[in-house]
């Protein structure tokens, strides 16, 4: 059998259960707040108050936005194609919860590891699952059988095909300075300094990247509202709308979490080593609020100009990138 | 365009495609209102276009000659909802001229006040549906928060936010009230320096310049055969505003300039309704400073209703008062055309009277109707993307387009 | 403008050219208008545009009006503007009505029925006989082309020549003409859930 995980460190089978639920039920816990967290700070970034009526200081809004969802009807257009129509979102939100797994919230402690699996292959799980979104966005654009969907669903393939490869390039660097592609030994290997320091080209073009794969403003060119209407997601309604929504703010929590381990030291700081998941959460929320500001600053790049940044800035930057920290690491 | 991956947009594709005609509209978020568009799209490039309107007409044209004139006023001022004062006054311009009626200069300088008010409340609301269309979300609020502000002012002369029934045939009517100038004067201190930060926000965003440089080009030869008028003229580089052609109002004795673009593309188009905002201003508070004491509306009880203070006493007035809102006032037959400059070019309005009391026909020269058709020009071989960045540059106001 | 005096004078210039074109000229409340024939008003306007010194090149608006029960029931204005001079002119077509047939004043035509069902008069469909006809003047002022597709929208005045003569406003199956003057106010059935067998 090929194992999965580290060989050296087994756990037991229901050690694994306990954590992926945790991982889970903190994930999906932490997905509520961040959208009023959101709704709350672009409301203040634009002299609004944001939401302020479900619940203390708005707090229990999402839970009327999903209960407000769930009560939807389920539509479909007449000309969709019912199966893929339905994949679309399944698909989109198993690739999100899947690349959850891989984060690291801590070392190995008292014989449990603080993070879903560790897996040898690391970064390279992230990508092939973060890839299974792509399949989502595309069939549930498609099958929608409405023009809307299907420019945007094409943008957004071709835009998630363009950046994966950036991004892959830019994760290279901090990768070949750790010597694996595990994201904990990555961790590890940023005792002495952060990977943003010596890493620092490659910490901005995986965030740019990052924010072209979510579809977050100044990327969002499949769901470019003014033009696409709501781009592949036009002809969803209810939880299936609902659940690209989900996917993207989970999205922004797993890119997020690659860069606070690939880049920012992970779970290190001071303290105890309890802490070690808190530390990293801190560093999640700080990229997180980024992906907020930028989203209330920024407009939108057109889709030639996206396609020209991803080709030719950023992919020649992050190869340029790899070669020079090749050429340092076999040197030192 | 020039770092575009091929470049899609002037020369026939390699590889055969095929054209999809996708109908925008009338309900998009980008339409500023209920225009649709039937857009022919070779994957993301625009190969044809055709507007459809007609979506929100309302007749008011005929309805207004089913009124006496006096209550017209309310109606033409509902058909470009963001300019409404615009309207009036083109209306009230226009009977006035029927009637060889002058206004005195008090209600001259009120009406510049307010009409150059309402220039830059649309123009904001331009700026920040605009932005958001280009993605610039926070930008809209920006706007709306010195748009409230307008529409503070107007409530407090008028009772009304919006369509205000302000100006009327003879004046305005009512003089603004006590905490008026001093409530005007903090705004007009405040709007340059707004002015100066939507600039920070969006002149400095290189996403922003290069989403708008160079993209919507259209000659200004191919512009005036068009008949567009208004800032997008002037983006193209022609000084042409009726402020300074025309004697209208007291526009010749107040000290603005007209900005003009260079190329006419939509960062030109961006730029000059930025100036013109900071020339509103300075025009407002010129009118604020001269503001001549007097009556602020004329005194002919023909056409202007009496002092209400005089109903009680003067039978005279009380008959005329009468008069006036029964039956109205009647307009020897003749014709005439009154064209102002609104916010959005020559917005002209033809009066035929017919010696009754009631118009024989109201028509509304509106820009955003005849400013529409360059759409075509400005959108056709360029990216959907710009499409719609090119139709908020355009700035219709579908109420003033279907009338 | 120009004056009155000047009026006159672009009268006489382009009875030279065109005669019997000018049927009246009026200089009312300041503002000047040329009275032409309407079968030769595009020799007029493209002269206004192009004869040395005349210049009116920018055609501000294209409008039309009903002169009920007067003969010719309708007009055209043309409000050109040279815009070196600032001056502005109104060229003011007058057509009469066809369908009117001999002239009886002060007995209108009946009013055309208001109502609006679909399948009557597809968007294509060449326009009805019976209405008043003018050259259009989209190849001399591009601009016109709304304003002319309104003009026959809501007056029933066909263009000839123009590229795309259909409804611009009001939906392409509208029965009647709806600005002028004898059609009647407020004869557009609403429709809502109760009676829309009746007129959806």
């Amino acid at each position: 059998m090929i194992p999965i995980a580290d060989t050296n460190f087994v756990e037991a089978t229901w050690i694994m259960i306990v954590k992926s639920l945790v991982i889970f039920g903190v994930i999906f816990a932490i997905l509520p707040l961040m959208t009023v967290l959101e709704r709350k700070l672009i409301g203040r970034f634009q002299h609004r108050y944001g939401p302020n009526r479900v619940g203390p200081f708005g707090i229990l809004q999402p839970l009327a936005d999903v209960g407000k969802l769930l009560g939807k009807e389920a539509f479909m257009p007449a000309n969709a194609i019912p199966t893929l129509f339905v994949l679309g979102p399944l698909l989109t939100v198993l690739s999100g919860v899947l690349a959850l797994a891989i984060i690291p919230w801590g070392d190995v402690q008292d014989g449990v590891g603080l993070y879903g699996i560790d897996v040898p292959i690391g970064i390279l799980y992230f990508f092939a699952v973060g890839s299974i979104a792509f399949y989502g966005v595309l069939l549930g654009g498609w099958s929608s059988g409405s023009k809307y969907s299907l420019l945007g669903a094409m943008r957004g393939a071709a835009q998630l095909i363009s950046y994966e490869v950036s991004m892959g390039l830019a994760l290279l660097g901090a990768v070949m300075m750790a010597g694996s592609l595990s994201l904990v030994d990555v961790v590890h290997a940023q005792g002495e300094v952060w990977f943003i320091v010596p890493q620092i080209v490659g910490f901005l073009i995986f965030m740019l990247a990052g924010f072209a794969e979510t579809n977050r403003t100044p990327f969002d060119m499949p769901e470019a509202d003014a033009e696409l209407v709501q781009g592949f997601m036009t002809e969803y309604g209810g939880m299936r709308f609902g659940s690209f929504l989900l996917v993207e703010y989970m999205e922004i929590i797993v890119v997020s979490g690659i860069a606070a381990a690939m880049f920012l030291g992970g779970w290190m700081g001071p303290g105890p080593g309890f802490l070690d998941p808190i530390w990293m959460l801190t560093k999640m929320l700080g990229l997180v609020l980024l992906f907020i500001w930028i989203r209330a600053t920024l407009p939108r790049l057109r889709y030639d100009q996206l396609m020209s940044l991803g080709w030719k800035i950023l992919l020649p930057l992050a190869t340029l990138n790899v070669l020079v920290t090749a050429v340092l690491v076999v040197l030192t | 365009m020039a770092d575009g991956l091929s470049s899609p947009l002037s020369a026939p594709p390699a590889v055969e495609t095929e054209v999809m005609t996708i109908n925008i509209g009338p309900h998009h978020p980008a339409t500023h209102g209920v225009l649709r568009l039937v857009v022919d799209l070779e994957g993301e490039v625009v190969r044809d276009l055709k507007p459809v309107i007609g979506y929100v007409h309302t007749g008011i044209e005929k309805s207004c000659e089913d009124k006496s004139y006096w209550k017209v006023i309310p109606f033409v001022e509902r058909m470009d909802y963001v300019s409404f004062f615009f309207q009036m006054e083109a209306f009230c311009g226009a009977v006035e001229r029927l009637v060889d009626l002058e206004i005195p200069p008090r209600a001259k300088y009120l009406r510049m006040i307010f009409l150059e008010l309402n220039r830059i409340h649309s123009h904001l609301v331009w700026l920040g549906t605009t932005a958001l269309d280009l993605g610039a979300i926070s930008m809209l609020w920006y706007c709306f928060r010195e748009r409230e502000r307008i529409l503070d002012l107007f409530e407090m002369a008028t009772g009304q936010r919006m369509h205000t029934r302000y100006f009327q045939v003879g004046g305005v009517i009512e003089d603004i009230p006590v905490g008026f100038e001093e409530k005007l004067r903090k705004f007009i201190a405040d709007m340059p320096v707004r002015v100066g930060q939507y600039e920070a926000l969006l002149d400095r965003n290189e996403v922003f310049l290069q989403r708008t440089k160079g993209t919507g080009i259209v000659p200004r030869e191919r512009l005036l055969e068009l008949g567009v008028t208004g800032p997008l003229l002037r983006a193209a580089g022609e000084p042409w505003d009726m402020r300074k052609t025309f004697d209208y109002l007291a526009y010749p004795e107040m000290d603005f300039k007209i900005p003009v673009g260079t190329v006419g593309d939509n960062y030109d188009r961006y730029r000059v309704r930025l100036a013109e905002i900071v020339e509103s201003v300075r025009i407002v508070e010129q009118s604020l400073d001269a503001l001549p004491e007097g009556p602020f509306i004329a005194d002919d009880r023909k056409y202007v209703l009496p002092p209400r203070s005089e109903l009680p006493t003067s039978m005279e007035s009380l008959i005329h008062h009468f008069k006036l809102v029964t039956e109205g006032y009647r307009v020897a037959p003749g014709e005439v055309y009154y064209a102002i400059e609104s916010p959005r070019g020559e917005l002209g309005c033809f009066v035929l009277a017919d010696g009754s009391a009631k118009p024989a026909r109201v028509h509304f020269r509106d820009p955003s109707f005849i400013n529409l058709q360059a759409f075509k020009d400005m959108a056709v071989d360029t990216y959907v993307a710009d499409m719609i960045v090119s139709l908020g540059m355009l700035d219709p106001i579908l109420g003033g387009v279907d009338r | 403008m120009p004056d009155a005096p000047g009026l006159e004078l672009i009268r006489g210039e382009i009875e030279q050219d065109h005669p019997g074109a000018i049927l009246d000229t009026s200089f009312d409340r300041g503002q000047a208008t040329l009275v032409v024939d309407s079968e030769q008003v595009l020799e007029v306007l493209r002269w206004l545009c192009d004869a040395p010194g005349q210049g009116y090149r920018f055609l501000s608006s294209l409008h039309a009006a009903d002169y009920l029960p007067a003969t010719p029931r309708f007009a055209v204005h043309y409000e050109l503007l040279n815009r070196n001079r600032v001056e502005r002119l109104r060229v003011k077509a007058l057509l009469a009505d066809p369908s009117a047939g001999p002239v009886t004043a002060g007995d209108p035509p009946p009013p055309p029925v208001a109502k609006a069902s679909s399948g009557v008069g597809s968007p294509t469909a060449p326009p009805a006989e019976g209405l008043p006809e003018i050259d259009s003047c989209v190849e001399l002022f591009p601009t016109a082309d709304f304003q002319e597709r309104e003009v026959f929208d809501f007056f029933g005045i066909v263009f000839r020549g123009h590229p795309d003569l259909t409804r611009i406003l009001l939906p392409e199956d509208y029965v009647g003409w709806p600005q002028r003057r004898d059609f009647p106010v407020g004869g557009e059935p609403v429709t809502f859930t109760y009676n829309e067998r009746q007129y959806g």
